[in-house]
């Protein structure tokens, strides 16, 4: 009967006195449900840290973004975990956020120098498919082909913003007509990848725009090796997923601690099978079992943070017109 | 004694006017020719409608601002005299407290005024379980408990069939010989306003006209009212 | 000439109807206050307005066309089960959207029903992606809403009418002319104008059957303003649009459609001398039956899919479903605390307060949840506010609605009953208990079935305020797709279902219950 003990809490006062220190986490909805990595690392930290763990979800990256910015200074977050690359610089520039300290061996090919925010995992694009299908191997052949795809809308959606940018850095001028030759493929554009990976379950089109590490979980959690992830010649988009520190928290010194926690292996070998991405660092007992069948690109894309505003404004509008024709 | 002091009603096209009193204990019957302003007499005095001019008196008390509730009137219509999904107790209830909290003596004021209607044992049944003729009755038994000196009844028995009415209306008058208050019935019928009114207001021609005898009137009617009973 | 209100006053109305128009209004200007500098309306969001309309439009029109046959066929046929038959169309109404387009693609996907028919037949297959999909998910629906306007149309027709005209030896087409054609005329345009209205802030289902960027609508406009952009006067000024738009359809239809409500009554089928041909006969139960095929169907398809996935749900699922549930009562209870002081001042002639009461339809709930947000901040904790939040926002939606479906019955009381009220000084809080919620208990009980089974179905702003522990239902549902757990979400979905449904019924049967006269 929690939610009874939560809708009194509702009416009671809201100073409930604690002795305990109480760290503020704002993040993606996703983290901190029932299936992701939430309740795991709450556990695991607070065994060490002598205080309370508060998760608070916020919608996705984009939503969290948001959120942050409408509280500003006065946030109640000490840590806000779950952006990702494509909105670190927008998130930087509030000026909400502290340098840290944490150092670490990143198992990302690309390295990581970033003052203020701190990488806890990473995950690769790519299209889920089952695995007897024989797919196109690049963008060009799948436009060719006649496969069908589901997508995600860059609108409201952190893959359908992670294709958009595949797409372009790839092919740069060439993006347009690429995403003309997709657009006969695609079934259509979804507002989340839930809607989207559900489709693709359910039959509605031979490939779904998803993870690397997405097969994993139907390998793992459910014995199941029918769903792969096609390797694209020209490389893969990359999503590297990090924290960052508030300037105004009133738990600096818990703060620094989790950020520290939160590159350990305590908390990363939680992430692979909770949150089914790369760990940012490899926990010493390395990768779960399954995780080495999976799909590894050749070549990792990635914009660089600062770069990423000027690029997506150029690349939606291509997107827009080259499916609205 | 109740006196409609220089009243002017005006609604649109439509004016009356009136300008006389009513002996206490009086039965009185409002007739005239259909739109004149019968029911919109009523309506006044009930304080459902305010005067343009004048002034409504009780016992020379003024109450034209007096909300319809506080007036020292009570009021049967057409139809809708029933709440239907009341019993005939709790309808007749309504008149003693309105919050229908009743006490064991209004309970017994309440089967005291069915019996005395002829209803007695009929109190839990629902309007849809009488006939018509005891759905009257059960109003009456309201008008019974509610007390008031001064009875409005906007031709509350005009569904009946003529026996029926003619039933009720012997009802009535013997109720209002008991209690003393008084009528004012409007009545589209002659032979109603014969049956139980001592006097009759004519309304006709933008004016209802101060009450006189029924019996002379009737028999020896003006223009206005000669037209209309033809 | 003042005619004096009799057992009602107004004041209370004007309240509820300013409290509805600060949440809606007030939490738009808070959004605004709060933007900077952004680059207003471009030729994309124009873009958008315009399909917005087109969508709109369609949908409406072809929802209202096609329940003319649908609602004549009920009218004037009477046989078992068709009291059931009538609520269970009313069904894809009160779906969450999410579980609907599941419905629809399990039916008219590639590899929905139709096209395993389509290919085993060898003909080609049919995509239900485009702007005939928006229209096909606009039609499910919303069909049901229509059928029930233009049912109550024919209802209306007093059954002495048809006795003459089968007297006068008409036949259907001169029962058609003289009978039907000018009711439908009366009940046509506002039943179009309140679905145009519904399309209008359509987004997740518009973006999904639409196929892509070409069916976005001003409410996804508002998401990428808001969320890719962080454009919160662009937000603001599309939801103005939004408002502007929605506003004119809803005083069109409340001018339009007079007193005609979708409530009570839907039982009495009348006796058609002039249809009792066999060839009508065919005709009326072939649309009957596509009818219910078409609204049904889906809904079977998601129980068939989830019942699996129902031994999978998780405590935490159940838990939610707890909560949706108390969240979904609270809601019903504070419709009624917002809609019953405007449906009387509505009653006593103050028609103008129930339009305010209809700016819900209009409302986007990104924009409420968001201002919300800004207005809630600096005083409390939103998340300490999410289920009053949820549960307020659940009940603004669910508003105009129930003022469609108590406006009229209320006015009835009021016209009926006041003055004998009046004169037995029977007012007040005595005058509500005693005479005016026993006499709409129908519609009552219709509304608020209504409200609680949308507010549970709804992800509404509960999305914008969550932690862990605050999950609804629906949250819960998509927290599991999200998580891979795509057969456990499809038992959510009928536990939502069910749940959206046994609130819908019980409330909407214990309206029913014991009604005499």
């Amino acid at each position: 009967m929690k939610y009874l003990s939560i809708a009194a809490g509702l009416f009671a006062a809201t100073s409930a006195v604690a002795d305990t220190p109480v760290l503020t986490i704002y993040t993606y909805d996703s983290f901190v449900s029932d299936w992701g990595p939430g309740p795991a690392v709450e556990k695991a930290f607070e065994e060490t840290c002598g205080c309370d763990l508060k998760f608070v979800g916020a919608g996705d990256g984009a939503a969290l973004l948001a959120r942050v910015k409408l509280e500003g200074a006065r946030t109640e977050a000490d840590i806000v975990l779950g952006l990702d690359t494509n909105l670190t610089a927008a998130a930087r520039e509030t000026g909400l956020f502290a340098d840290h300290s944490v150092t670490a061996e990143y198992a990302f090919p690309m390295g990581w120098n970033d003052a203020q925010f701190v990488p806890f995992d990473w995950g690769v694009f790519a299209f889920v498919k089952n695995a007897d299908l024989d797919a196109p191997t690049n963008f060009r052949d799948l436009g060719a082909s006649d496969l069908k795809i589901v997508i995600q809308d860059p609108r409201s959606s952190t893959p359908g913003l992670g294709l958009l940018m595949w797409v372009k850095t790839a092919y740069g001028d060439e993006a347009p007509a690429i995403w003309e030759g997709l657009a006969d493929n695609i079934v259509t554009v979804t507002k989340g990848w839930s809607e989207s990976y559900g489709m693709f379950i359910e039959g509605e089109a031979d490939m779904v725009l998803s993870y690397t590490t997405s097969p994993a979980y139907h390998l793992i959690a459910e014995e199941d090796a029918s769903k792969d992830a096609v390797k694209f010649d020209e490389g893969h988009y990359m999503q590297i997923e990090v924290a960052g520190k508030l300037a105004n928290t009133d738990q600096p010194e818990l703060a620094d601690q989790f950020l520290a926690f939160m590159v350990s292996d305590a908390f990363q070998s939680i992430i692979p099978t909770t949150n089914w991405m790369y760990p940012a660092v490899t926990p010493a007992e390395g990768l779960p079992k399954g995780f080495e069948t999976l799909v590894v690109p050749d070549k990792g894309l990635l914009v660089a943070s600062d770069k990423v505003q000027d690029i997506r404004e150029e690349a939606l509008a291509e997107w827009l017109s080259a499916l609205t024709q | 004694m109740l006196t409609l002091e220089g009243i002017s009603i005006v609604q649109g096209d439509f004016r009356l006017s009136a300008d006389f009193s009513v002996e206490d204990s009086t039965r009185v019957a409002v007739i005239g020719p259909s739109g004149a302003g019968k029911s919109t007499l009523l309506s006044l005095i009930a304080g459902f409608l305010e005067p343009v001019a004048g002034r409504v008196l009780w016992n020379d008390e003024d109450i034209t601002a007096t909300a319809p509730g506080a007036r020292p009137a009570a009021m049967l219509f057409q139809d809708n005299n029933l709440f239907p999904h009341l019993s005939a107790a709790q309808n007749v209830g309504l008149g003693l407290r309105p919050d229908l909290r009743l006490s064991g003596e209004d309970t017994r004021r309440v089967e005291e005024a069915l019996a005395r209607v002829g209803l007695a044992g009929y109190g839990a049944r629902k309007p849809s379980a009488l006939s018509g003729g005891q759905q009257s009755r059960v109003a009456l038994a309201r008008v019974l408990v509610q007390d008031r000196p001064l009875v409005l009844l906007d031709e509350p028995f005009s569904a009946l069939g003529p026996a029926l009415k003619a039933e009720m209306l012997d009802l009535l008058a013997e109720l209002l010989d008991e209690t003393g208050a008084t009528l004012l019935m409007v009545s589209h019928d002659p032979e109603d306003a014969r049956r139980v009114a001592q006097r009759t207001i004519l309304v006709a021609d933008g004016a209802a006209l101060a009450p006189q005898d029924t019996a002379p009137l009737l028999d020896n009617p003006p223009p206005a009212l000669k037209a209309y009973l033809g | 000439m003042a005619e004096r209100a009799d057992a009602v006053t107004c004041w209370p109305g004007r309240i509820a109807a300013a409290l509805v128009a600060v949440l809606v209004l007030g939490t738009l200007l808070a959004v605004a206050l709060r933007a900077e500098a952004g680059r207003g309306l471009g030729p994309a969001e124009w873009s958008a307005i315009r399909f917005t309309l087109l969508q709109a439009t369609l949908s409406a029109l072809i929802s209202a066309g096609l329940a003319i046959p649908v609602a004549r066929a009920l009218a004037r046929r009477r046989f078992f089960g068709r009291r059931l038959l009538i609520t269970l169309l009313g069904a894809p109404f009160i779906l969450p959207v999410i579980v609907a387009v599941m419905g629809l693609i399990a039916v008219f996907g590639r590899s929905g029903l139709v096209n395993v028919v389509l290919r085993w037949l060898g003909w080609p297959e049919v995509s239900v992606y485009g702007l005939h999909g928006v229209v096909l998910a606009h039609v499910f629906f919303n069909l049901p809403l229509a059928t029930r306007l233009i049912l109550q149309g024919w209802q209306d027709i007093p059954a002495e009418r048809f006795r003459l005209a089968a007297q006068l030896g008409f036949g259907p087409r001169d029962v058609f002319r003289t009978l039907e054609r000018p009711m439908l005329a009366r009940v046509l345009p506002g039943a179009a104008a309140v679905i145009f209205a519904i399309c209008l802030s359509s987004f997740a289902v518009a973006l999904t059957l639409g196929g892509g960027p070409k069916a976005t609508t001003v409410e996804l406009a508002i998401y990428q303003a808001f969320r890719f952009d962080f454009d919160l006067g662009r937000a603001a000024l599309l939801a103005c649009v939004q408002i502007v738009l929605v506003g004119m359809a809803a005083v069109l239809a409340l001018r339009l459609s007079g007193r005609d409500s979708f409530g009570a009554g839907m039982d009495r089928a009348l006796r058609r001398w002039d249809a009792e041909t066999r060839a009508l006969r065919i005709v009326d139960t072939l649309w009957i039956a596509l009818a219910a095929l078409f609204l049904v169907l889906p809904i079977a398809l998601v129980l068939l899919d989830g019942l699996p996935g129902l031994a999978q749900l998780p405590l935490s699922v159940w838990r939610a479903a707890g909560v949706s549930l108390i969240v979904a009562l609270g809601s019903t209870a504070l419709m009624l605390c917002l809609a019953l002081p405007i449906c009387l001042a509505a009653a006593s002639g103050r028609g103008r307060l129930e339009a305010v009461g209809l700016l819900g339809i209009a409302a986007s709930p990104l924009v409420i949840g968001t201002g919300l947000f800004i207005v809630i901040y600096p005083i409390a904790d939103p998340f300490r506010l999410a289920f009053p939040v949820t549960a307020v926002v659940n009940a603004v939606m669910a508003l105009p609605f129930a003022l469609r479906i108590m406006v009229p019955p209320v006015r009835d009381v009021v016209q009926g009953y006041g003055r004998l009220s009046a004169t037995l000084n029977l007012r007040g809080v005595p005058w509500v208990r005693i005479v005016l919620l026993p006499r709409i208990r129908g519609s009552l009980g219709f509304a608020c079935g209504l409200t609680a089974a949308m507010s549970m179905g709804d992800l509404g702003v509960i999305a914008l305020f969550a932690d862990p522990e605050t999950a609804t239902l629906p949250l819960q549902m998509y927290r599991l797709m999200g998580a891979y757990r795509i057969e456990a979400a499809a038992g959510a979905a009928v536990l939502l279902l069910a749940l959206s449904f046994g609130l819908f019924w019980l409330f909407d049967k214990g309206g029913r219950g014991h009604a005499d006269a």
